[in-house]
């Protein structure tokens, strides 16, 4: 095992790397479109509970089904990859984000509106910050289920650690299966956690003071 | 029933009209389709009637065993979790288990097989060990979440600890322990695609002997089916929670 890993230590820090920047590249993607969509179905209320209820289908949808309908439209590669794990990556952002900015106490928008700030103003200003808490909370679950989405992309060429997975089940029986599968699962289960970790320290330092729990 | 269905939120009632039409209308146009396309030899072979027949039975077969497997230890586990004398135990077990599902359920089906074998019950496995967290997470949630007033009442009452825990704990939590069930079946379907990798079939083989031989029409069939039984799945497990939840919480 030791001696594997050091033989391929280059290719893994490569598909580590590839890994990490396929999925943050994505959920950043995600991030855009999800809160950018937020904005119109918190404008309009009757579409709430539409944008909830296509995100909770949308979730539905088996990954391994989507990258299936996906590729006779893309063919294979990085491509499916990119817009599979975007759009799993969408849906929990955009649930968290209408919540978020469904949540703020009326008065406060009031109060700001009393100060004569204008709606650009209150948005950026009170009703951003005052969501940002949650809407992070949904990136962070985002990225993690990303990470999953991303292994299983592998299996149609896409970039990252999920082609050792594949990898080791390709070669079954053969001495190096096992530590392909291995270094390919363990290495996305530290990769999360890491980058789990850093987003809890930016969830904290990008939290106005004034709310920091 | 209409009374409870009455009562759901907006987006419930939404998903519950909306799951089954989406559903129907998409295997009415696959199976149009299906009649009137012209398939070559292996496209047909694999495409009968009787072929997807099993493997759709296989997939389903995938999916409640292994539901019935999670909700036979998952809600026990959960229930011995939130006693007392055992509480402490709690963040530990869920540490453990928030950290496993940062694992790639890929990873774990593969790292099994090859560690045990392949086949059914190796799918089984490694499919309750994925979909265990999110009904163990949410019976504790559930149970926590009671009132202790509630229980004091209950207790007051005359109630044995058994009692409690079945006639006034469980009832209380059912809607969130539900919930969570509903994930776990959908997780199911879903990571069922991948028991094909393991030889355990499933409507999976059709996604992958459509990306190894290029086939659009097989690759998109199986994609399909996989999505058509993942929204009939959580369309009867949003049922399933209307309905088993107690009445006097509706």
């Amino acid at each position: 095992m030791i001696e594997f890993i050091s033989s391929r230590w280059e290719d893994i820090l490569f598909r580590s790397y590839q890994h990490t920047s396929l999925v943050l590249q994505s959920v950043i993607l995600a991030t855009v479109i999800a809160i950018l969509l937020a904005v119109v179905v918190t404008r309009y209320r009757a579409l709430a509970p539409v944008a909830n209820a296509i995100s909770a289908v949308g979730l539905t949808i088996p990954s391994f089904a989507l990258i299936g309908l996906v590729i006779p439209l893309v063919g294979i590669g990085t491509v499916p990859a990119v817009i599979v794990v975007v759009f799993y990556a969408v849906l929990p952002i955009l649930r968290n984000t209408v919540v978020g900015l469904q949540e703020i106490d009326p008065t406060v928008l009031e109060a700001a509106k009393g100060q004569g700030m204008q709606t650009s103003g209150i948005f950026w200003r009170v009703r951003m910050p005052l969501a940002w808490p949650v809407i992070i909370t949904g990136i962070r679950v985002a990225t993690q289920m990303s990470m999953g989405v991303a292994a299983i992309a592998a299996y149609v060429l896409g970039p990252g650690l999920g082609g050792y997975i594949f990898t080791g089940l390709a070669q079954v029986g053969g001495a190096n299966a096992m530590n392909y599968a291995l270094v390919g699962t363990i290495g996305i289960i530290i990769l999360a956690i890491l980058v789990d970790a850093v987003l809890a320290v930016i969830a904290r330092i990008t939290t106005s003071k004034g709310i920091r729990a | 029933m209409m009374q409870r269905l009455a009562g759901a939120s907006r987006e419930d009632r939404l998903l519950l009209v909306g799951l089954p039409v989406f559903t129907i209308l998409l295997l009415i146009g696959w199976i149009i389709w299906r009649e009137v396309a012209s398939l070559d030899d292996i496209e047909a072979r694999l495409l009968t009637w009787s072929n997807i027949g099993t493997l759709t039975w296989q997939h389903l077969l995938i999916v409640v065993v292994g539901a019935l497997i999670v909700v036979a230890t998952a809600i026990p586990a959960g229930i011995l979790l939130t006693r007392r004398g055992t509480g402490f135990l709690t963040p530990v077990v869920l540490s453990i288990a928030n950290a496993g599902q940062a694992a790639p359920v890929i990873g774990v089906i593969v790292l099994l097989a090859l560690a045990i074998g392949f086949g059914f019950w190796v799918a089984i496995l490694s499919l309750t060990i994925y979909a265990f967290l999110p009904v163990l997470a949410n019976t504790i949630a559930g149970l926590r979440g009671v009132d202790r007033s509630l229980i004091e009442a209950a207790r007051g009452m005359g109630m044995s600890g058994r009692q409690v825990l079945f006639r006034v704990e469980l009832p209380l939590a059912i809607p969130v322990i539900m919930t969570g069930v509903r994930t776990a079946l959908v997780l199911l379907v879903g990571a069922g695609a991948f028991a094909t990798f393991i030889d355990a079939g499933g409507l999976g083989l059709l996604i992958q002997t459509g990306i190894i031989m290029f086939r659009y029409s097989i690759l998109v069939s199986g994609a399909l089916l996989v999505a058509v039984l993942a929204l009939g799945i959580e369309w009867v497990g949003r049922l399933l929670e209307i309905l088993v939840k107690p009445g006097g919480l509706s």
